[in-house]
């Protein structure tokens, strides 16, 4: 490469940086010159380079192999039989053969680029990046030439209409993406309100508590002490995929716990929202929604598995550590003629995380 | 144009007797050439020089995990059902058959379980996209350690940054798309971020999930932006950034012959060509053996999506570790209502605080700029003890990001070190405002010491290891110049001072300058002064004037030494018998001869 200066340098001559707080230094340490080129192994040795060379296109043809030997493997090691052990033996046999057959490409390439090619360095010049003064000036030049021509700068009335118009034309695309979710239709009138939807769940007055996903009811006796049991509503259960199951279920996932009723600390408000020391209370974390799915039986605590709130079932489900805010929403029950777990109404508030709008 | 050809057929004639690469090539490339002009882009990029440095493979990383990504992502496609429709497995996997799922799960098990190899691509993709965005995170400490951001780089700095983005914006969809327990958990945590925003988090989860959290659509929108348009943007800009690596031509470390303005290295063709192309083997070999022998992601472990399950230390993807720490690490009840709307702080915060964090990092080029003012460019690679401040401001950055990601396993640590849950956060909670604080002044003071240290060996010379009596009985180490190839390494001609603010014009000095002044100082207040060529060439005369001495003093007591041995003819350096050159037999090296008389060996042999 050219080592003599550029020519055109001093087109830049009206550029001078200025170098800010840098330090000036009168005298500099001279660098010193490009040290002399010290001869490899291979550079000396024939027989060390004959040796590279061996190297090198022996890994060639290891590759070869190896890309033969996926292939092989490929055929060798079917999966229809459905076996964990035969898809582990085919991601396994084939995968090695592809990685092998690549690496040692690249193996061999650098190899043949360190050992074998010439390792004598090269100096390049830089050039500042900005262009040269006539360039500069002949953009300058354009820009200015198109402008007269137009009368962008000028004609300020049309420039401004123009750019009034352009920024107008966005919004309707705006207005397009209120399409991404649904409106209010006569049969569902809040299914285009995520507020109305979030205040609302499943559990209504004297809805039956039953098993998730068995869907089999609960009788109160059969909540024993100190057991935990994840409940759904019953009308939940009898929902299909199609019909919003998951969303209904993301609002609606209950845990029931048993406590000795004088383990319970319960405002008089709320006395009558649990049923012999059965408890039920929402399954949705109050920070970001993961289900609160670990029980401690033996210090009533409830744990959210995510970012590890912690609430105290024996308080009124309140935050004892995590990042979590607020109680999880407790579920009023009671029991029906049968001695079956019911609600004796929805939720009280919104359950999951907090909202904009909630109050 | 194309009548004015004629007079360049000439020496296009010669060298058509002698083609290079045969008749073929070169009646090809002459095809290629009068259609594109393509000679010229070769004449320029051909032989165009890089420099080497190990460091300098590490965007090469990135870049090429990301081909792998790319290719291996294209496969996925082709079998991969982005739908939400329920269905009932059936394929080959006993355990989940009969399973109620989405087609996007079910897909992505027959990839599985179901295709040859299928199994393997689906673990190189998300091996390679975990290696994607370690490879920038990796390459971009380099390049803020070496101060490569600045000028001209300024605005590369920032396209990386970009695409550093959207490798993460492109890892969360990835993982979101099989629909399975661990990603649905995933997305149900992003809905409940979003809903804690402000004004309008409600309604960018309603229209995001189309509906109620989870809906039927997220997978489908999901698929569109991780293959189509985020890909788009981010290859896009990987040209870009790539081109104005070629334009602004790559940084390199200072050593012998190279200045801020040359580039010393190898050419293009062949060795950077080869070299880069085998590297690419390497990262996809390397990757395609990881997939090959560990599982990642298994989904057919999780089953499809459910509200209501959920596994105990589920983690997500390493580079999403950051932001799921730090909504671990708020403390209880971060919440108000007010103005009969919810605040949640529990999630503004970390969401405020990560975005600083990220748009500092994105500024911080132009910040130092400011400060220094310093307009030129700078293409030589500092080393990072030479930027004091800035290494220590990384590493503060470094250990905040550390202390996040950590949270992010809390549980985890908590199991497998037996410690409390609350011990662990509360650790945690403190060092992350300790920490960077510690790191901040720890890595300073390590930089200022190692400068002193490099200003030491290039005045002083390096410690030999050779311990000399003087005849006062005092031991010294003998130091010995270092030569001025590696002295000129160690020397930084790139120093920075404290702004002193003057009055302008109008006999007032803005606030603006106050504050440029405060940081300057705050940057470049403890630093040494630049050397000069003077002062080396003091310092080596001095060294050599001292190594003399030092010398001269030894041959008087190594001369003693031997008259006392009564072998004053003994030479006063270690005998090179070609076996024990090293050996510090000195001051008597004195052999017993047969007939018992002491005689020197080798007495021809004098200090030189």
């Amino acid at each position: 490469m050219a080592h003599e200066d550029d020519p055109l340098e001093h087109e830049r001559a009206s550029w001078n940086p200025s170098p800010g707080l840098a330090v000036a230094v009168s005298d500099p340490v001279e660098p010193p010159a490009l040290p002399p080129h010290r001869e490899r192994v291979t550079d000396k040795d024939p027989v060390a380079m004959k040796h590279a060379v061996r190297t090198v296109y022996t890994l060639f043809y290891l590759s070869v192999a190896a890309s033969i030997w996926a292939i092989a493997a490929y055929m060798l090691f079917p999966i229809e039989s459905g076996a964990i052990v035969d898809i582990r033996n085919n991601n396994m046999f084939v995968g090695l053969g592809i990685g092998l057959a690549l690496l040692a490409i690249g193996i061999a390439a650098i190899h043949w680029s360190k050992a074998i090619m010439s390792d004598k360095e090269h100096i390049e010049p830089r050039h500042a990046t900005r262009g040269r003064d006539t360039t500069r000036a002949a953009a300058v030049q354009a820009f200015s030439d198109a402008n007269d021509d137009s009368g962008f700068g000028r004609r300020v009335v049309i420039r401004n209409s123009m750019i009034a118009a352009v920024v107008a034309s966005l919004a309707p695309a705006v207005v397009l993406f209120r399409g991404l979710a649904p409106e209010n239709t006569p049969a569902n009138p809040i299914a285009g309100d995520p507020v109305a939807l979030l205040e609302e769940t499943m559990w209504t007055a004297g809805m039956r508590l039953v098993h998730d996903p068995e869907g089999t009811p609960i009788r109160a006796a059969d909540v024993t002490l100190g057991s935990a049991v994840h409940v759904i509503p019953e009308s939940l259960a009898e929902l299909g995929h199609a019909e919003g199951y998951l969303e209904q279920k993301a609002k609606a996932i209950v845990l029931v716990m048993r406590l000795l009723p004088e383990d319970l600390i319960e405002s008089p408000e709320k006395a009558d929202w649990s049923y012999e020391g059965i408890v039920a209370y929402s399954k949705v974390c109050t920070h970001v929604g993961c289900p609160v799915a670990l029980y401690e039986q033996q210090t009533h605590h409830l744990l959210c598995p995510c970012h590890q709130s912690q609430f105290d079932v024996t308080d009124a489900a309140k935050v004892i550590f995590g990042p979590a805010a607020r109680p999880l929403p407790q579920l009023p029950i009671t029991i029906d003629d049968e001695g079956y777990l019911i609600a004796r109404s929805g939720f009280t508030e919104p359950v999951g995380p907090s909202f904009w709008e909630r109050h | 144009m194309s009548t004015a050809t004629a007079p360049a057929e000439t020496p296009d004639a010669e060298k058509r007797d002698a083609p290079l690469g045969g008749r073929f090539i070169g009646a090809t490339a002459n095809y290629i050439d009068e259609r594109t002009s393509l000679s010229g882009f070769v004449k320029e990029l051909g032989r165009k020089i890089f420099p080497d440095h190990w460091s300098f493979m590490l965007g090469e990383i990135a870049l090429w995990s990301f081909v792998v990504v790319l290719l291996s992502g294209t496969f996925l496609t082709f079998f991969f059902q982005a739908s939400m429709v329920p269905t009932h497995y059936t394929g080959a996997f006993l355990p989940m058959r009969g399973v109620e799922m989405s087609a996007a799960l079910d897909s992505s098990l027959r990839i599985s379980f179901d295709l040859r190899g299928g199994l393997l691509v689906r673990q190189i993709h998300h091996w390679a996209a975990l290696v994607f965005v370690a490879g920038i995170g990796v390459h971009m400490l380099r390049i803020f350690f070496t101060g490569a951001f600045r000028k001209p780089r300024e605005l590369n700095w920032v396209i990386g940054f970009i695409l550093f983005i959207l490798a993460m914006a492109e890892g969360f969809t990835g993982y979101s798309l099989p629909d399975d327990l661990l990603s649905g958990n995933g997305l149900r945590i992003i809905d409940g971020m979003i809903k804690g925003i402000p004004l309008v988090g409600t309604w960018i989860s309603f229209l995001l999930f189309g509906g109620e959290f989870p809906g039927t659509a997220i997978v489908g929108r999901l698929y569109t932006l991780h293959i189509l348009l985020l890909p788009a943007i981010l290859v896009g800009l990987l040209v870009l950034h790539l081109m104005l690596m070629v334009i602004n031509k790559h940084t390199q470390f200072a050593g012998p012959g190279r200045t801020n303005s040359n580039v010393v290295g190898y050419p293009m063709m062949p060795v950077y060509m080869s070299k880069m192309g085998g590297f690419l083997f390497i990262t996809f070999g390397v990757i395609v053996l990881i997939a090959s022998l560990f599982t990642i992601n298994p989904i057919w472990n999780y089953g499809p999506y459910d509200p209501s399950p959920v596994s105990a230390g589920t983690q997500p993807d390493w580079y999403i570790g950051f932001a799921d720490g730090a909504l671990r690490l708020v403390p209880p009840g971060w919440e108000i209502v007010f103005l009969d709307r919810t605040w949640s702080f529990n999630i503004l915060v970390p969401l405020v605080g990560l975005g600083l964090f990220i748009v500092l990092v994105a500024i911080y080029p132009f910040i130092e700029a400011w400060i220094t003012g310093d307009k030129r460019e700078h293409h030589i690679a500092e080393r990072p003890r030479n930027a004091a401040t800035r290494t220590a401001i990384g590493a503060a950055g470094v250990t905040f990001y550390a202390v996040l990601w950590a949270a992010a396993s809390s549980d985890i640590i908590a199991t497998h070190f037996y410690l409390t849950m609350e011990g662990v956060i509360h650790t945690l909670q403190a060092l992350l405002v300790v920490g960077p604080v510690v790191a901040y002044f720890v890595t300073k003071r390590i930089c200022i010491a190692l400068q002193k240290k490099d200003r030491e060996i290039v005045l002083h010379g390096y410690e030999s290891g050779r311990i000399v009596r003087l005849p006062g009985g005092e031991y010294i180490e003998v130091h010995q110049p270092v030569d001025e190839y590696e002295r000129w390494k160690l020397v930084d001609n790139d120093g920075y001072e404290p702004l002193v603010v003057r009055p302008n014009a109008h006999g007032r000095i803005p606030w603006h300058e106050n504050l440029r002044a405060s940081l300057s100082r705050w940057l470049f207040e403890d630093r040494l002064a630049p050397l000069t060529q003077a002062e080396i060439d003091a310092a080596v005369a001095h060294q050599h004037h001292e190594l003399e001495h030092i010398a001269a003093e030894e041959d008087v007591e190594l001369q003693g030494a031997h008259a006392r041995a009564g072998v004053p003819g003994a030479p006063h350096t270690p005998i090179d018998d070609g076996h024990h050159s090293e050996t510090a037999v000195r001051p008597s090296n004195v052999i017993v001869s047969d007939d018992g008389a002491r005689q020197p060996v080798n007495p021809d042999e004098k200090n030189s």
